[in-house]
């Protein structure tokens, strides 16, 4: 017999109670129960970084994060970043660079640069952060290597890593 | 003969639905959640090959919010599209390891897929053979699966590869791939009053159209606004379309949707299936080819043909008197094989490019100056002259550019910080052609002009594209025009294919624009409107028309380790005039990277015991991640090809892979001495080599 669970969430702003079965993972919940579909499926497996959201401010994989676990939580996906109207400067700077081609990937991409700018600026290093101790400067291998979990099979690879950097450094 | 004047075109106007993209606005066939909708989850077989002698649903059928199984025995009868991947729950045969043999409905995705593996479907059970073997028993297809002849025969190859002063011999392989758009298929389906609405993941509405209007019977609206990626599988429908519209069959008046799960991805939708090919080149002292053999043998799927037209380019490469192509398929108990980036000339050009570069060695010399030597002044095996053809200043341009000439050309002479540096070249051609079918529509109004036409932006930029287009040939400011695209409520649109849309849906929309101007001026009232279908080009027959490009990599292998990176790849591509430069970089670039993840990550493994794709997910299947991808450079040279058609372009979404995995292979033996012939290209290949 299914059970479901009561939860409350805050998605780009904005609240939402309901009840989830508690099998369903964040990503589902935004998708088929909320009907928010900014965050994209591409494989459901975490292996491709498209559902990847902003979950109380850091980069998280909304297919392998399960709802009921994230009751009070607040989530921003690609449509969430903008503030008063303005564009997020990693949106802005993914518009201008063509980071982006059949779009699918995007959004997830979008979340994860924000999310990787902000480690980085915490001092989270990489597997290619060659001094652990020194600030973190956001060059173009860093960049691709932080933001090696978001595939995207229409290649927009150097053109995010630009974005990426355009937007880190201003 | 000229191509028309550009305002607009070769200008980097940006993505028109860039906005929906980046803030995840933009609709995807899988994003609608219309109430009561109702998830398709799938019953897959189990074997290869066999028959099912019952299926028990009732533990399915039992589960809590499950509103339908749908068996065989059940299911509604399909008119014949004649393409057995269409035959979807039409008898008891299975032909294939997930193949669709039942599927669910159910109110939400979790009690669906529960109900699914409750489902008993007993299988008698009959031998099957999965595992591509190249010696095994082949036949000769009618067809490729271009349609191209599978055979082609030009003097005598073997008697003169017997007299040839220099002759390399070799084989090549390369693996089954699968496509793996971002955006898995997806279909939600809808019966109302005995019509058919369809969101589908596609490349081509309108051909989705008559495929379901052929299978139903029905009226059908196929929509698709936007596609996360097709790279050829999104083409032809699969099975997966056809059960959901099955199933939406039987529930009129609700939304059913499937959206495929990745791992179904490696399924049910197609790949590139494994070639081998036999390679014999042979030449006169001096580098100029005697001859050119390509002999492929691939695999096919048993239930349904397609052969990969690997020797196709090999037809118009080089020059050389005696000339030999041919192609045998071995047939498999597999899902079918389909059109995957560059079908042919992707994996051809391994073959072809690596012997190549094996001749240069052999000669001792470059292989830019051996490529050259043997540029053909017309077609070589139909003879007819090049509308343009840009592929020795590619090489020439291209090797500036790339600083070719700063690198001796001896084997195993770089090794940096524990890394051998080599660099290596591939060349490539893919055809330039326009497809029939496209009707454009435009009509004047609210002060803009709207240009309507079934077109599919799958990520390439069409609707940007046609847009510049439009303003070109009607003569006004892109502000002034909107395209409308991705549905069949347009004018019919031909498919996004055979890096033939922009050329054949553009045709069309000039020669809209040229009846409406010459109907209603440059001044045009409320309402005015015309129409046109695609316009037959009229030099089709008189030129052979297509893009080149010679694709640099440099390469580097670790000495100890046998691992391989490749830090710079520099395209140059002589396809007529780009159309929009920004645009165009990425395509191109995005292609470059296919070819590297061909090079070195993409492979599908089948256990021949069981028929399936053993590593059937991102985590196993590796498609080119970010850190993969280092210094990747797409540039064109200036060619004006007044024959293709008026905008004088070429297509440019599959050129870019064509001729890097070459490239890359040929840059690791200069920068190792190990000759790799099948890809991927793996550290195990250097390790075992001896040679490190
Ligand atoms: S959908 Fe979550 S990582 Fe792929
Ligand atoms: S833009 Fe298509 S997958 Fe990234």
């Amino acid at each position: 017999m299914t059970t479901t669970i009561p939860m409350s969430i805050t998605v780009d702003g904005e609240r939402h109670d309901l009840d989830v079965d508690p099998r369903t993972t964040l990503l589902d919940a935004l998708r088929e129960r909320l009907g928010i579909t900014t965050t994209k499926k591409g494989c459901d497996h975490g292996q491709c970084g498209a559902c990847t959201v902003l979950l109380d401010g850091r980069r998280v994989l909304s297919c392998l994060t399960l709802a009921v676990a994230k009751d009070g939580a607040h989530v921003v996906t690609a449509d969430g970043l903008a503030t008063d109207g303005e564009l997020h400067p990693v949106t802005e700077a993914f518009l201008a660079n063509d980071a982006y081609q059949c779009g699918y990937c995007t959004p997830g991409q979008i979340c994860s640069a924000v999310g990787a700018i902000d480690e980085a600026r915490r001092g989270m290093p990489s597997a290619v952060t060659a001094d652990l101790a020194a600030d973190v400067t956001l060059d173009r291998s860093e960049i691709a290597e932080r933001m090696s979990g978001n595939l995207c099979r229409c290649a927009a690879y150097v053109n995010i890593v630009s974005a990426v950097e355009e937007a880190a450094h201003r | 003969m000229t191509t028309m004047d550009a305002r607009s075109m070769g200008t980097s106007v940006r993505r028109i639905e860039g906005p929906d993209k980046v803030t995840g606005t933009a609709a995807y066939a899988g994003d609608t959640v219309a109430a009561g909708t109702l998830v398709l989850h799938p019953v897959q077989a189990t074997v290869a090959r066999g028959e099912i002698t019952a299926i028990d649903t009732s533990a399915a059928e039992a589960v809590p919010g499950v509103v339908a199984v749908l068996t065989h025995r059940d299911a509604p009868r399909l008119g014949d599209t004649g393409d057995p991947e269409h035959r979807v729950l039409q008898g008891t045969t299975i032909h294939h390891r997930g193949q669709f043999v039942a599927a669910v409905l159910a109110e939400h995705a979790e009690a669906a897929a529960e109900a699914a593996r409750l489902v008993v479907v007993s299988v008698d059970e009959a031998p099957s053979t999965t595992g591509f073997d190249p010696d095994a028993e082949a036949y000769t297809p009618a067809a490729l699966g271009n349609g191209q002849q599978a055979d082609t025969l030009v003097g005598d190859p073997d008697a003169a590869l017997a007299a040839a002063p220099v002759v390399v011999r070799a084989s090549y392989s390369t693996p089954m791939e699968h496509h793996n758009p971002m955006e898995p298929h997806a279909t939600t389906a809808t019966w109302i009053d005995g019509r058919l609405e369809v969101r589908e993941a596609s490349q081509g509405a309108e051909l989705a159209r008559q495929t379901l209007a052929t299978l139903f019977d029905a009226e059908v609206t196929v929509r698709s606004p936007h596609v996360g990626g097709g790279f050829g599988t999104k083409g032809f429908l699969h099975a997966g379309t056809v059960l959901t519209v099955l199933a939406a069959r039987t529930v009129p008046g609700r939304p059913v949707r499937f959206a495929l799960g990745r791992r179904q991805m490696f399924e049910t939708v197609g790949y590139r299936p494994a070639t081998v090919q036999h390679m014999a080149l042979g030449a006169a002292a001096d580098g100029r080819l005697e001859v050119v053999a390509h002999d492929v043998v691939g695999a096919t799927a048993r239930y349904k043909e397609f052969v990969e037209p690997a020797g196709g380019s090999t037809r118009s490469m080089y020059a050389a008197p005696h000339r030999r192509t041919s192609h045998r398929a071995v047939p498999l108990d597999l899902d079918a094989p389909t059109y995957m980036r560059a079908p042919g000339e992707a994996p051809g050009s391994f073959g072809l490019e690596c012997a190549v570069d094996e001749l240069a060695v052999a000669l001792d010399l470059d292989p830019i100056e051996l490529r050259v030597r043997n540029e053909p002044d017309v077609h070589p095996e139909n003879g007819l002259p090049f509308s343009s053809r840009g592929l020795v200043e590619c090489l020439r341009t291209g090797a500036e550019r790339f600083g070719w000439s700063s690198w001796d050309r001896a084997p195993r002479r770089r090794l940096v910080d524990g890394w051998w540096h080599g660099v290596g070249v591939g060349c490539g051609t893919f055809p330039a052609f326009r497809m029939p079918g496209s009707t454009a529509e435009i009509t004047f109004t609210g002060g803009r002009y709207v240009v309507a036409i079934g077109a599919a932006d799958i990520g390439q930029g069409a609707r940007t594209v046609l847009t510049q287009i439009a303003a070109d040939a009607l003569g006004v400011d892109v502000d002034s025009i909107a395209v409308e695209i991705g549905s069949t409520q347009v004018p019919v649109g031909s498919i996004a294919g055979g890096s033939a849309g922009t050329a054949s849906w553009g045709s069309t929309v000039v020669e809209a624009a040229d009846r409406f101007r010459d109907k209603y001026g440059d001044a045009p009232d409320e309402g005015d409107h015309a129409d046109a279908a695609t316009p037959d080009n009229p030099w089709a027959e008189e030129y052979a028309m297509a893009a080149y490009c010679a694709q640099f990599a440099e390469v580097a292998v670790h000495a100890d380790t046998g691992e391989i990176r490749v830090p710079r790849l520099l395209g140059m591509f002589g396809v007529g005039r780009i159309l929009n430069p920004t645009l165009g970089r990425s395509q191109l670039q995005g292609g470059m990277v296919w070819g590297l993840s061909m090079a070195l990550h993409e492979e599908s493994v089948v256990d021949p015991r069981f028929g399936e794709v053993i590593n059937h997910d991102l985590a196993g299947y590796h498609v080119a991640a970010n850190a993969d991808v280092r210094v990747v450079e797409a540039e064109w040279i200036d060619e004006d090809d007044a024959y293709v058609n008026p905008m004088g372009a070429k297509g440019i979404g599959e050129i870019g892979i064509v001729g890097v995995a070459a490239a890359i292979a040929n840059a690791a033996y200069h920068a190792t001495g190990v000759r790799v012939r099948s890809l991927p290209i793996t550290c195990d290949d250097f390790l075992t080599s001896g040679l490190l």
